[in-house]
């Protein structure tokens, strides 16, 4: 054995407790000094693993598996800044919220949102979706109108493809006049689970978070 | 455009090089608080970094200064002559405790250059860069690093089962 081989198994390059450790103190310590501008964290849901990410003025992103978190987080950093840290405590009402409305024991949602990965007339469409109500769905053509451009049908669906918090800006209440089911950023399956997952807890009475067993 | 990435893809790339350098320098009680000013540091100076630099050697460097900065305030308080103590007396640990002991009685300039080199793997030239001096003195340096340590390590470890 030579002293270099020595000292790389004397000094190990990983310590992944220690490191995890660091890693958290890190991002607390950021959070703290106010140096942290984009915190996310991933949470487990019945459409698969959803990133979530904030900003110091609300929850900015939320994306499917099948977006690529880490493009997904590569975008963050080339968009709005990249200092981007793993750090879960921001998103906690976030994701409490979010477990209770997949539980169907939460109907709106209560976070700040900050909309800068949204703009114009998309930005537009995306504010009006919060009108079409829990277990409810419009076309795309009602959505137009509602934003305020009938004929922008095709902007419509723009808007809902690029729409930057899909699940709590609900994209997914969107759907064709026939009765196609249309897109969905998250694949149609993700679609159909969320509009399932409305339209049997809606056919209940109104029940709060304790009574959702 | 080059894009920058993430910085917590920059922790995730080099968080455990910059620990094996810290402990290296400073040991392991002080090395956690290093790691963690190093970069918090890098953090508040990421959207500065030119999208093309090298963050390893930036973090390094980043590194050095903090680990500077503790050996300069371990030396106010142990040595009312404010002289740059050789070693912060780090507790030997890990795998090869006496080999961590024997890299804590290297000279300063010898550990830097030895952890740089041999730990971080930069090159010679840039450990000249991080420490100031030519590129022959670093390269002096983290041979003259290892020679102490092949003189001392051996018989630190007589009686070892090797």
């Amino acid at each position: 054995m030579s002293v270099p081989d020595d000292l790389a198994r004397a000094f190990p390059p990983d310590d992944p407790d220690t490191l995890r450790r660091l890693r958290a103190r890190l991002s607390a310590a950021a959070q703290a000094e106010g140096v942290l501008d984009v915190a996310y964290r991933t949470l487990d849901s019945p459409v698969g693993p959803l990133l979530l990410a904030a900003t110091g003025r609300g929850l900015v992103r939320v994306a499917y598996l099948s977006e690529d978190h880490d493009a997904v987080l590569q975008a963050l950093a080339d968009r709005i800044s990249p200092r981007v840290l793993r750090a879960p405590a921001p998103l906690d009402p976030a994701a409490r919220q979010l477990d209770e409305y997949f539980d169907g024991a939460r109907r709106t949602f209560d976070v700040p949102l900050d909309w800068q990965l949204a703009a114009g007339f998309r930005a537009a469409v995306l504010h009006r979706l919060a009108d079409i109500g829990y277990g409810r769905t419009a076309s795309y053509a009602a959505v137009a109108a509602l934003a305020g451009n009938p004929r922008a049908v095709r902007a419509v669906g723009t808007a809902c493809a690029t729409n930057p918090l899909p699940v709590v800006v609900p994209c997914h209440r969107v759907v064709r006049s026939d009765g196609g089911m249309g897109g969905y950023l998250g694949g149609l399956d993700a679609k159909r689970t969320l509009l399932d997952l409305e339209a049997r807890a809606a056919a209940e009475p109104a029940s709060g978070p304790a009574s959702s067993a | 455009m080059l894009s920058k990435q993430p910085f917590e893809a920059v922790v995730a790339a080099h968080a455990g090089t910059v620990l094996r350098v810290c402990r290296a320098l400073l040991g392991n009680a002080e090395a956690e608080d290093a790691w963690s000013e190093t970069f918090l540091a890098a953090l508040k100076a990421y959207p500065e970094l030119p999208a093309d630099a090298n963050v390893e050697a930036w973090l390094v460097t980043i590194a050095h200064r903090k680990a500077v900065d503790v050996l300069r305030a371990a030396g106010r308080r142990a040595t009312p002559l404010g002289q740059l103590p050789d070693a912060p007396a780090p507790e030997p640990a890990g795998p090869d405790p006496d080999l961590v002991a024997a890299v804590a009685r290297l000279p300063v300039k010898q550990r830097h250059a030895v952890a740089y080199h041999y730990l971080a793997g930069l090159p010679h030239a840039e450990v000249a860069a991080i420490l100031g001096g030519t590129t022959a003195a670093a390269r002096r340096a983290a041979a003259d690093g290892i020679a102490a340590l092949r003189r001392s390590y051996p018989d630190t470890r007589k009686g070892a089962d090797r």
